[in-house]
């Protein structure tokens, strides 16, 4: 499985992207999460909140219930700030 | 047409191109969103994003607008990388037959681009760099659309 990491969740974690092998039980955005933040103190970090990342499946908006695979690209960021505008 | 870039652009070229050979074209509107500098005590904004799903993202914004409104051209060209106050960020420029659905397809666009694409800004201030939170208002529609996917 191809992670990327964005923002603040790429300063904590250290990396832009891993490759990991999650164990059969990872099944959703939310267990991925979950397993993620055992792997270095930097990864509990940044997946602390979980309410503070977003994530994408595949390039495509994921909510914490969406399935994930081996084969996927997954990424974590938090919320997109593409103005903070007038 | 849409881009994302690392380079300036220049809007009156990349309207006269959405014109170009076309006689059914009523009127273009047309947003160009700049970094804002000194009241905020912004000294450089990074933007970062999300290669390949920026430019899906942008694509379904697009097929969005096309769906609510009659529109003849869209064209939306963003920048990423490091940029200073006053320089240019992003370009929204939407051609219809009559300027109503031209303005509000603009608007559109330049709201939907501000929540749903994905890209990240660190903002370097007297008080250093740090990354710009998602504002109230626009973590409830990021929410309502990582929801609706």
């Amino acid at each position: 499985m191809k992670l990327l990491y964005f923002a603040w969740l790429r300063s904590r974690i250290g990396v832009a992207e891993e490759e990991v092998a999650p164990p059969a039980e990872v099944a959703t955005v939310a267990q991925l999460i979950a397993w993620l933040a055992t792997r270095s103190p930097g990864h509990a970090a940044a997946f602390a909140n979980p309410k503070l990342i977003r994530a994408a499946v595949n390039q495509d908006y994921a909510d914490v219930g969406h399935a994930v695979r081996a084969s996927d690209e997954v990424a974590f960021f938090p919320p997109v700030t593409g103005g903070r505008g007038p | 047409m849409i881009r994302v870039q690392r380079e300036d652009f220049d809007p009156a070229a990349e309207l006269a191109k959405l014109a170009a050979g076309r006689t059914d074209i009523g009127g273009i509107a047309s947003f160009v969103g700049l970094v804002r500098g000194a009241a905020d005590g912004v000294r450089a904004m990074t933007l970062e994003h999300y290669p390949g799903m920026t430019e899906r993202q942008l694509a379904a914004i697009e097929v969005e607008a096309r769906r609510r409104w009659p529109l003849l051209e869209v064209a939306i060209v963003h920048r990423h990388g490091r940029l200073l106050p006053g320089e240019r960020i992003v370009l929204v420029a939407v051609a219809a037959a009559h300027r109503g659905e031209a303005f509000a397809a603009c608007e559109f666009l330049t709201d939907w681009l501000k929540t749903q694409a994905p890209f990240w800004k660190l903002e370097e201030g007297a008080d250093g760099a740090h990354w710009i939170e998602a504002r109230a208002a626009d973590e409830g529609r990021a929410g309502r659309w990582a929801k609706r996917s």
